[in-house]
Order: structure tokens, then C-alpha cells, then sequence
């Protein structure tokens, strides 16, 4: 007997009423676009529990799917048979089998279905005293089992499954609103999206380009990287800024210890606007504190107060090694350590501000057209709209 | 012409010409080059990339070109001791292992490694017990290839993969230069971490093939130069080809369900045509459908010389092989047959017939009438004692 269904459980405790039916609708809609590549399959949803149903889909390519979908806190491959004492006690016996390496196991039994005639109590006794006969080297252990094995009685069908495989956590993508992600080629801004997205947001990016000083390289590994942000956040439209004039501006007209304060402050502002223009409530960026020069709190006021709209920095108290792990985890990894200048890098001054003042970036700032570099950029905006699943090849041959 | 000496190589199939001209008239520049030509010749090795990793379930960063199957085996096992300086000296393979591998272990053995050579049974296979037993502390390789090139015997890759993985410290390669895209086989699901591919054995082109490995692995590279594969293999990529393994792989997507059954079928049908009237001959190898490339039939004829045999189909324009085309000039018996307990006089006296995409049923049917037709002339003029 195989297991013919998957059990997903989410995190439905701290919500209620009008909230909780909009966020199991809205993940129910996402794990059934998550599998829109597997024929067959059905998602339903019903008692607090969603069902996928495999029908002879295999299981391991679909949970490795759905451990990319926020909002399901655990998956168990579980087996759907008749509710009778006989098949349930069968079903239980191979679960135990199938698990390799247990010693101990207890069962837990839910009746849903009250006309069921065996009480849970009875239920665990008649199940767990049928698989100790049948299988002499497990034990019961009822406080720290290796195996938890779960009977729910439901009416005309009941199911057992076994351990809970856990699943990514968070909110379903779309649940919170849309945010604006500054997306560069490097290792944080990825995972600041991922992380925004799995706090339920609903995620654009906007990354600046800098042609010729940046390469169309360094512009299609950011195309990369948001497409693999796409597995957890379905649809991402990415906003490639035309940076190119703003930079050399900056370069003819400020000190170069400034440059990056000025350019920062720049970028805010135009996201801002583009924030504005597309209904994003807030700002992402991969910042975390004291790193390097722009990542210092004189910095951070330097730059943020440009702007009105609230910046949100997820990596705030991550690492860098554990910024990586979940690069390394999420895939994002190996395109960000591909090693193309980005805009943030090609005029690096020899030695930025770590402690930037406000009042004196104000003024170098001053020496620049801010309003009409500012719209210009906005208005040059490339748009790309990347859907999640297979990208789109560029060539025809295979 | 019929041609059943597909392990051998392959004829192109000519949708792959195609789109290697294609590539060789439009797509030139050098992948490492900055501007935008170079840029495209690069997207184009990365989508070669990603068709190669979906066929093996792996990711692209897994995937390695290299010139062929023979550089793939050499990388894996040469790449992996070489970065293990003085942690363990032994190291594990087969008796019946293609000579891109069998060779390598040879030449490290004059250099000091201690090998072991597995034994195989008479069909060829080796029992995934005996590699358990001969891991020891030292050991941290071992080479274990996927389908036998002269008899096609399946060796019990998962079996042997699940073995190891409990020995963390040991690495596992397959050579699957002959099942790839055509028997399936998941390196992640099989425990393997390096596994070596070729694209001429599948109707690509000849001077392509893959390592796949395993991620978090690295090797020593055999080529230094300009850092190509992330280091792992230098020299500018091989873009046209490139591009006809791809293109190969997905048209043996397309067409091996297909074949399979098909050879199977026909491989039955062959010998049931052969059998009790060409006596003495021997089937060698497995030839169960579960236990055997069902493209691969190997025969004994003893008493006759497999270049006799040969020549004679040939005069027919029937083209197979004697024993694999790469020790085929040798007049040696082969190391393989002989490792599954073949007589000098048996192991001589072997031809191999492969079938590839192109093979019909009836090329097969007339090729064992062919046989029904020459061998016992053969076996008269060379007075073989009927059996």
C-alpha cells in the first residue's frame, strides 16, 4: 500500500474569522499553481486540513515543491483507505515497516466520526497491539516515540500517516501586499527577498543598470536570480532602472568619499517613485548592520531619510555566514557569486564615509539635476515580467 | 547497410547536424569573451547546461563538459586522489570495467595505490556484498560502471550507492557512458557522486561528454588554463558540440521509451531465431529484461575468431563488433569475458551487436538469418566439433 495523498497542515492558530478563509484560500491557490506542472493532481481542502492528491504522481519531486510554498508548516505522505478496523490496522503495520530505523513508535488516534463503533483509547490499543505482533523488534514508547503513527477516522474514509515532514513556515505569498525589492547581483538581496516573501508579501524588484560600466552579463544573472525568487514567490516583475547617466553624474560632481551615500540616496528615491507609481508599500533591501561603509547606522540615516516610505531590511540580524547558508538553501548562491561588476562596485571609492554626514550629502547632492535624472530613470524603466517554472530558452534547438 | 555496432559510436542524427551547423555558422564567439557574442555562445552552453542536468535530475552547477566519456572517467578518479593527498590509498573498481577506467586504476596502482579488483559472476554482474567487504579504513573510491560495454549486464548501481553511503568518506563513480539517456539512472537517488556521460553513443557528436558532480564536491582539475567550468576543466567549450549533446539528450527523451521495448522485443525474437541451431554459442552476459541493456547482445562462437566474424557479416554489410571497438584491434581475449569465466577459445570468439535509435526489426531478422547462413559454414572450414 502506497502512500496515495499528502497531508498539509499551516499555520492556522493565530488567525480567525474572515483572515483565516482568506489565507487558506490563498495558499490553497498557490499549491495548486505550484502543481500546475503535475497532471492529475488535485488540492482540496477540507477540516483544517488541505489534501493533495497525487494520483500516481510521484511524491518526492511533489513535496520538494511544496517545501517551497510559505504558509504550510508541515507535509506528511499519508494513506487514504476505507474506515475499517481491518484495513486501518493493515495501513498502520506498513507504515511502521516502510520506516526504516525505528525502534519505538505509539499510535494516535483521532474518531472525527463519532458513529465509528471504536473509541480513540480502543483504537490505539487494537492498532498498536496489531503491530507489535506482527513486528517483534518494535517497542511502544508513548513519551518519545521514533515514530508517531496518526489514525483519523473521517467518516467514510479514514487516514494514517506518519512523522511530520516540516515545511518552510511563514504566510502565504500574496497574504500581506506588495513590496519593492533593490535587487543587486550580490548574495543579500536575494535572500532579503526571500525572506519578505515568506512574511506573505507579494514581491517586485527593481534593480539599476549601469551599461557600459555594468555588462548585460551583470543584468541577466540578476534576471536569474529573480527568476529563482519566482519558486517562492510565483510571478516577480523586475524594474531595470537605466543608472547609467545618475553614476557618472555622481562621479563628475561629488566628492568621491560620498559617492556611494549620493548613489544609495538616488536609488531610494527612485524606487520610491516606483513604489508610488505601482501600489508597493514598502522597500527591501539585503542590509544588514555595520558590514561595510553604507551598512552603518550614520549611513543608514544618510540614506533612509530621503525617503517616506518604510524601508524593510529582513537580514537586520543575520550573519554573513548564515546569510549564505540560506543563499546555499534557496539556490540563489552560485548565480550571486558569479563574479560581473554591479553598479554598486564599479565606482567604488578608494575610501568611502563609513560615517557619512547628512547635511554635507545634501549638498553635494545639490549639485545635481536631482528632479530630472530622477524622472528620466523612472521613465527609461525596462520592464520584465518573469513567471515562475521553466523560464522561457533563448534558443530553439533543444 | 545495417549497422549494429551502436556501443561502439552512433550515426549523428540529423537534426543534431543541424543544429551543430546551425551553432558553427551563428553562434562563434568564445564564451569567455565579454561583449555580447561571447555572452550569447555562453547562454547557449548554459541551456546545453540545464537539458544535460534535467536528463540526470541534478542541477547545472553539477554538470562538467568535457571532451569525451574516457576524460569524464579520468577527471572523476585522477580529480578526486588528487585532492586527497595521503588520506587513504585504496581504492575500489571491477574486472570488467571499460579501459577509460580500468586503465586509470592501472596506472595508479604503478604509482602506489593499492586496488582492488572486484570479481564479477558469470553473467558478469558484481554482488554489491563484495564491495561492502572490500571498503576498508583506507579506502576512498570506488568505480563502478553502470552498463557493461561488451555484454551489457546492468551492475546493481543503487544497490551498491546505498552500500557506500554509509561510508561517508568514500566517493562512488559510474561510468554510464552506455545507458545514459537511454536507462535511467538519478546519480542523487543512487548515492553517486561523479557519473560520466558521453554524447556519441547517443547520436550526438564524437569529442563531447559530462561529469556530473556531486555538488559540494570538488576535484583537482587534469587541464589547467583559463579557469573554463569553473575551474574544473580548462580550455574554451566545445560550443557546437555543446549544443549536439543537448540536442542529442532530447531526442533520446523523445524516442527511448520507444526503443527500449523495442529492443527488448527484438533481442528475444533474434535469439529465438538463433536457438539450438548454431551450436556451439553462448549467450554471454544477462539477458533477462531486468538485468540487462536490452540494445546490447553478446555471442560466443568458440572455434571461430570474432575478426573472422566480423569480416563475414561485413561482406553481408552487416556491421557489429568484436568486443569493444577500443581493444577490438588487440588479439587478445577479452578481459571481460574472461572475468566471467570464459574460456581463451570463447573469449576469442565473441562478436557484439548494439542497437541504436535507427535500428529496425527487420535489420535484426536479417541479420540472425545472416548468422543462421555463415556460421556454420564458418564452423566447417574451421572444423568446430558440433556441440
Amino acid at each position: 500500500m502506497k502512500s496515495n495523498l499528502i497531508l498539509l497542515r499551516y499555520g492556522e492558530l493565530a488567525l480567525k474569522g474572515k483572515n483565516k478563509s482568506e489565507f487558506e484560500d490563498r495558499l490553497v491557490q498557490n499549491i495548486r499553481q505550484k502543481l500546475s506542472g503535475f497532471p492529475g493532481v488535485a488540492v482540496s481542502k477540507a477540516h483544517g486540513r488541505i489534501f493533495v492528491e497525487l494520483n500516481d504522481q510521484e511524491m518526492d519531486p511533489i513535496i520538494r515543491e511544496l517545501s517551497e510554498v510559505f504558509g504550510l508548516v508541515g507535509f506528511s505522505p499519508a494513506i487514504r483507505i476505507r474506515s475499517e478496523l481491518g484495513e486501518i490496522q493493515k495501513a498502520a503495520l506498513e507504515l511502521v515497516e516502510q520506516s526504516s530505523g525505528i525502534r519505538t513508535f505509539k499510535v494516535i488516534s483521532k474518531r472525527a466520526d463519532k458513529k465509528f463503533p471504536i473509541g480513540s483509547q480502543e483504537l490505539n490499543h487494537r492498532v498498536g497491539g496489531y503491530i507489535l505482533s506482527r513486528c517483534p523488534k518494535v517497542k511502544v514508547d508513548v513519551h518519545h516515540p521514533d515514530l508517531s503513527v496518526h489514525v483519523e477516522v473521517r467518516g467514510t474514509y479514514s487516514y494514517v500517516y506518519g512523522n511530520d515532514i516540516p515545511g518552510p513556515g511563514g504566510l502565504p505569498v500574496g497574504s500581506s501586499g506588495r513590496v519593492m525589492l533593490l535587487l543587486s547581483g550580490g548574495i543579500d538581496s536575494p535572500v532579503a527577498g526571500y525572506m519578505a516573501l515568506k512574511r506573505g508579501v507579494e514581491l517586485q524588484a527593481i534593480h539599476f543598470h549601469s551599461y557600459p560600466f555594468t555588462s548585460e552579463r551583470a543584468k541577466q544573472k540578476v534576471i536569474d536570480l529573480a527568476q529563482i525568487l519566482t519558486r517562492f514567490g510565483g510571478r516577480i516583475r523586475l524594474y531595470v532602472v537605466p543608472f547609467t547617466e545618475i553614476q557618472t553624474e555622481i562621479n563628475k560632481h561629488c566628492y568621491e568619499s560620498y559617492s556611494i551615500t549620493v548613489m544609495r540616496r538616488m536609488m531610494f528615491r527612485i524606487s520610491e517613485e516606483l513604489a508610488k507609481r505601482n501600489q508597493a508599500l514598502a522597500l527591501v533591501t539585503g542590509e544588514s548592520l555595520g558590514q561595510v561603509a553604507s551598512q552603518t547606522l550614520e549611513s543608514m540615516n544618510a540614506i533612509n531619510e530621503v525617503v517616506r516610505i518604510p524601508v524593510l531590511r529582513p537580514l537586520i540580524g543575520m550573519d554573513k555566514h548564515e546569510i549564505m547558508t540560506v543563499a546555499k538553501k534557496i539556490g540563489t548562491y552560485e548565480t550571486s557569486i558569479l563574479p560581473y561588476e554591479d553598479c554598486c562596485t564599479v565606482f567604488l571609492p578608494k575610501a568611502p564615509k563609513t560615517k557619512p554626514d547628512r547635511e554635507v550629502a545634501a549638498k553635494q547632492e545639490a549639485r545635481l539635476e536631482l528632479e530630472r535624472l530622477i524622472q528620466e530613470a523612472v521613465e527609461g524603466t525596462e520592464v520584465i515580467d518573469l513567471e515562475p517554472g521553466q523560464k522561457e530558452d533563448e534558443f530553439s534547438y533543444f | 547497410m545495417i549497422y549494429l555496432d551502436n556501443s561502439a559510436t552512433t550515426p549523428m542524427h540529423p537534426e543534431v547536424i543541424d543544429v551543430m551547423t546551425d551553432v558553427m555558422k551563428k553562434i562563434f564567439g568564445n564564451p569567455s569573451s565579454l561583449h555580447g557574442l561571447g555572452a550569447k555562445a555562453e547562454r547557449l552552453v548554459e541551456q546545453a547546461r540545464q537539458v544535460t542536468a534535467r536528463m540526470l535530475g541534478c542541477t547545472p552547477q553539477e554538470i562538467f563538459f568535457t571532451s569525451g566519456g574516457t576524460e569524464a572517467n579520468n577527471l572523476a578518479i585522477k580529480g578526486t586522489l588528487d585532492r586527497i593527498h595521503g588520506r587513504g590509498k585504496h581504492i575500489i573498481t571491477t574486472k570488467v570495467e571499460h579501459p577509460s577506467v580500468y586503465e586509470v586504476y592501472e596506472q595508479l596502482k604503478k604509482r602506489g595505490w593499492r586496488v582492488t579488483y572486484l570479481s564479477v559472476d558469470s553473467l558478469g554482474r558484481v554482488n554489491p556484498d563484495e564491495v561492502e567487504k572490500a571498503v576498508d579504513d583506507e579506502t576512498v573510491l570506488v568505480s563502478v560502471m553502470h552498463v557493461n560495454n561488451e555484454v551489457g549486464t546492468i551492475q546493481p548501481i543503487g544497490e551498491i550507492g546505498k552500500r557506500l553511503a554509509k561510508y561517508p568518506k568514500v566517493l562512488f563513480h559510474v561510468d554510464a557512458v552506455q545507458s545514459f539517456a537511454k536507462l535511467p539512472l538519478l546519480p542523487a537517488r543512487a548515492h553517486i557522486d561523479l557519473l560520466s556521460i558521453s554524447a556519441h553513443k547517443i547520436h550526438g557528436p564524437k569529442g563531447i561528454g559530462a561529469l556530473y558532480v556531486r555538488k559540494n564536491l570538488s576535484l583537482e582539475p587534469l587541464l589547467v588554463g583559463g579557469g573554463q567550468e569553473k575551474g574544473l576543466r580548462s580550455g574554451t567549450e566545445y560550443v557546437p558540440g555543446i549544443a549536439g549533446l543537448a540536442k542529442a539528450i532530447v531526442l533520446a527523451e523523445q524516442k527511448r521509451t520507444e526503443f527500449l521495448r523495442n529492443s527488448q522485443r527484438w533481442k528475444k525474437a533474434f535469439l529465438e531465431r538463433l536457438d539450438g541451431k548454431l551450436s556451439p554459442m553462448i549467450v554471454n552476459g544477462d539477458i533477462s529484461p531486468e538485468g540487462c541493456a536490452p540494445y546490447i547482445l553478446s555471442l560466443s562462437f568458440p572455434g571461430i575468431k570474432s575478426e573472422v566474424l566480423v569480416h563475414a557479416l561485413e561482406e553481408e554489410g552487416i556491421y557489429v563488433s568484436s568486443k569493444s571497438a577500443c581493444s577490438s584491434k588487440a588479439e587478445i581475449p577479452s578481459r571481460v569475458l574472461k572475468a566471467m569465466g570464459r574460456t581463451d577459445e570463447e573469449a576469442i570468439g565473441s562478436i557484439r551487436i548494439s542497437m541504436g535509435f535507427q535500428t529496425t526489426a527487420e535489420e535484426m531478422e536479417r541479420c540472425a538469418d545472416v548468422l543462421l547462413r555463415v556460421i556454420p559454414r564458418l564452423q566447417k572450414v574451421m572444423k568446430v566439433h558440433k556441440g
